[in-house]
């Protein structure tokens, strides 16, 4: 376009201009105080609705600003909220969208910090801090013709994500929960099931106890016709994957099982020069942040990546497998911080 | 003041091992708690500060658009004096300091955060935080006795040179924010050749960068957009830094300078342990009394005493400590030295003009040309 050109460097210029005026800080920090949800903006969103689901869970619908990508169904994004004054980050699925907003279903966890903040404080109006949607617990294009979804408590988040936006012609949902009360989402998909668009089979733990592989195959007799993804605690995720391995399962971990706790060290960050003790069993990730360094943090369970750091040097223990990585001076070896600890004496470069 | 181990009356010589230690303990009480209840409150206050003092300085920016007309010249003028203070006092040196670390926000971090000082953040974070805090009063350590320009201690040898102090003070009031980059250069230090070359040279570009950036800011690109009120528009811009230099070298001198504040000599601090930091942190520093708004426009420096025995705690916390602490000063028999900014500023101003002159120029009793200390034992 001919106009383009000129008006291109006229806000170039300007761009230019309100930098130079707003030094040391830059523009975006004054604009920020009228609008945080504009364009170009660092991603953020604004709480605009909190329903109840059940007791203890709660879905939060949030309108994101304007540099927001979308996202597809399955996949989950981080937030970052200020609870207690403290940011804390921590990852949910998407379990529904509009044109402008979408949904996270959060689910009140014993002594877990963010989603009780969310559940039982969050208040319409509040900015939260967010990344672009990520993971890969999608469906496939084509979408296969059968479909099982295996899900427990929370798990059943990206599940609802897919469910609600797809139509799939044949799939079958086998959800644990430990009563008929304490599921999520229960009247719709109740109803779907009702309505025959999927089967639903409850497994209330409290009373039935702990889904097994034996119980599955009953439950699921063409279990082997069919493409499934599966997402809840890691003891039911590890003993679907021993049990059925094959490319045909997708499964999504929400929590780190610990295994294995080392003997700990000492731990340097080497641009901020602060140096702590670290035990074997608490992850650099902690250890960094009780200290006051800034770290990057993501889900805090080693699924997003959001926390690696290059290890300069030293050696760390996966919390969850026990393995031991180990960095010689100059390999600069990325690691999860939030799932490794110290085994021996750590150089983090932050 | 002479170093407290050389006095007649060493005020702490009544203090015994155990009670240093308790003392320190003590202190450790306080420091865990405020820490333990730190929280949305803290970050709401800051967060609002950091708004209020963005909004003043986009609108007295705006303002003085006009300043051709001087009720708008005067509104801005006023308006941009405040925002500049509070953005170098109350939010960039406390920022800076780790105060708001713990609430993980990256945009309000001592990492990350820049002010606007000629002096670029990191420099002035390893000669303020690392040998002003570690080192406070002692003598040939910390050079904030005197900036290395003024003789401010009965125990800093005396030449001619530090008979023009009153006035290197004056002119340094005028133009702190670059005095302080200049001392953040240590440029004594370089040409003693005790400073890396390489480190020095990087130095003085990262100051010049950002006396060039502020400059343009300030001194031409606001005054241009101000059109036909340009120069009245640089006028105000010059005012504001005028009085934000003259407050804040005020607010800093009233905090170590003024009589009652003991030093310490450099042998003094071998082997010092948590507690004997303490005691020097309690008796290297001095308040200044006065209103909300006071503390608030001196960063809470006005609190200085508590900020030097806890300079990680968020500012706004200072003022719930005090008195606590000063009870504790009362239990040991220790002179909390406070007084209003008038008082403090001519005792300190005082003590310029009385050590340019060498000590024996009042004979031996020192003391008798000392003004009468400022102390309040609660």
């Amino acid at each position: 376009m001919p106009t383009a050109t000129p008006v291109r460097r006229l806000r170039e210029r300007v761009a230019q201009l309100a930098e130079l005026v707003a030094t040391p800080l830059v523009p975006a920090d004054f604009v920020d105080l009228l609008d945080p949800l504009r364009s170009g903006a660092d991603l953020r969103a604004r709480l605009v609705r909190v329903t109840p689901e059940t007791s203890a869970a709660v879905t939060l619908e949030l309108k994101p600003g304007r540099s927001w990508k979308g996202h597809v169904p399955g996949q989950y994004v981080r937030i970052g909220v200020d609870v207690d004054g403290v940011r804390q980050w921590r990852a949910y699925s998407v379990t529904s969208c509009t044109a402008t907003t979408f949904t996270l279903t959060v689910k009140a966890i014993p002594d877990g910090v963010v989603s009780n903040y969310l559940v039982r404080q969050a208040r319409p109006g509040t900015v939260v801090q967010l990344d672009q949607a990520t993971g890969e617990f999608v469906l496939p294009s084509p979408l296969p013709p059968k479909v099982l979804f295996v899900t427990a408590g929370s798990g059943l988040t990206p599940v609802m994500g897919m469910l609600r936006s797809t139509e799939l012609p044949d799939v079958v949902l086998v959800h644990s929960a430990p009563g008929p009360d304490d599921v999520l989402f229960a009247a719709e998909l109740r109803a779907l099931d009702a309505a025959g668009r999927l089967r639903l089979v409850e497994k209330h733990t409290d009373t039935d106890g702990v889904l097994s592989t034996d119980e599955l195959l009953a439950l699921v007799p063409d279990l082997a016709e069919r493409e499934a993804w599966a997402c809840g605690p890691t003891g039911l995720l590890d003993a679907l994957e021993a049990w059925w391995p094959t490319d045909r399962l997708h499964t999504e971990r929400f929590r780190p099982s610990v295994l294995v706790t080392g003997e700990g060290g000492t731990v340097s960050f080497a641009r901020t020069g602060t140096v702590v003790e670290a035990d074997g069993a608490t992850p650099l990730l902690d250890a960094g942040e009780a200290a006051g360094v800034l770290m990057p943090s993501g889900c805090r369970m080693g699924i997003c990546f959001g926390c690696v750091l290059p290890l300069r040097e030293g050696a760390v223990r996966d919390l969850r497998t026990g393995d031991i990585t180990t960095a010689a001076i100059g390999d600069g070896v990325l690691i999860q911080t939030c799932i490794s600890a110290a085994a021996g004496p750590c150089d983090l470069d932050v | 003041m002479t170093a407290i181990q050389k006095k007649a009356d060493n005020p702490i010589a009544h203090l015994s091992r155990q009670d240093i230690e308790a003392l320190g303990r003590d202190l450790d009480a306080i420091r865990e708690r405020i820490i333990g209840s730190r929280g949305a409150d803290d970050a709401a206050y800051i967060r609002k500060v950091i708004d209020v003092q963005r909004s003043l300085e986009l609108a007295s920016r705006a303002v003085l658009l006009f300043s051709l007309l001087p009720p708008a010249w005067i509104a801005g003028t006023a308006g941009l004096s405040v925002a500049k203070i509070l953005e170098n006092m109350e939010i960039g040196h406390n920022v800076m300091h780790g105060q708001w670390d713990w609430m993980r926000d990256p945009k309000i971090h001592s990492t990350t955060w820049e002010w606007d000082n000629a002096t670029p953040s990191d420099m002035w974070k390893h000669s303020h935080n690392e040998l002003h805090h570690t080192y406070t009063n002692v003598l040939g350590k910390d050079n904030d006795l005197g900036y290395g320009i003024m003789r401010v201690d009965e125990d800093q040898r005396w030449s001619p040179f530090f008979l023009g102090q009153p006035l290197y003070n004056f002119v340094n009031a005028c133009f702190f924010q670059y005095g302080i980059a200049a001392y953040d250069l240590e440029i004594g230090r370089y040409l003693k050749g005790r400073k890396d070359k390489d480190t020095f040279t990087r130095q003085v570009k990262g100051v010049l960068g950002k006396i060039r950036k502020q400059v343009t800011r300030d001194y031409l690109v606001h005054p241009l957009l101000s059109g036909p009120s340009a120069l009245t528009t640089l006028g105000a811009n010059a005012t504001a830094n005028l009085v934000r230099n003259l407050w804040t070298h005020s607010v800093i001198m009233c905090g170590h300078f003024p009589e009652g504040v003991e030093t310490f000599e450099k042998t003094s601090i071998e082997g010092e342990t948590r507690g004997d930091w303490y005691v020097r942190q309690m008796l290297g520093a001095a308040n200044i009394s006065g209103s909300k708004a006071m503390h608030l426009m001196t960063g809470n420096l006005s609190f200085q005493i508590e900020h030097h025995l806890f300079p990680d705690l968020p500012s706004n916390r200072y003022a719930e400590i005090a008195p606590e602490v000063q009870a504790l000063f009362a239990r040991h028999d220790l002179a909390y030295v406070v007084g209003s900014l008038p008082t403090q500023l001519a005792s300190a101003w005082h003590k310029v003009f009385r050590l340019a002159l060498p000590n024996e120029f009042f004979g031996k009793n020192v003391a008798a040309a000392a003004p009468e200390q400022v102390r309040e034992a609660a």
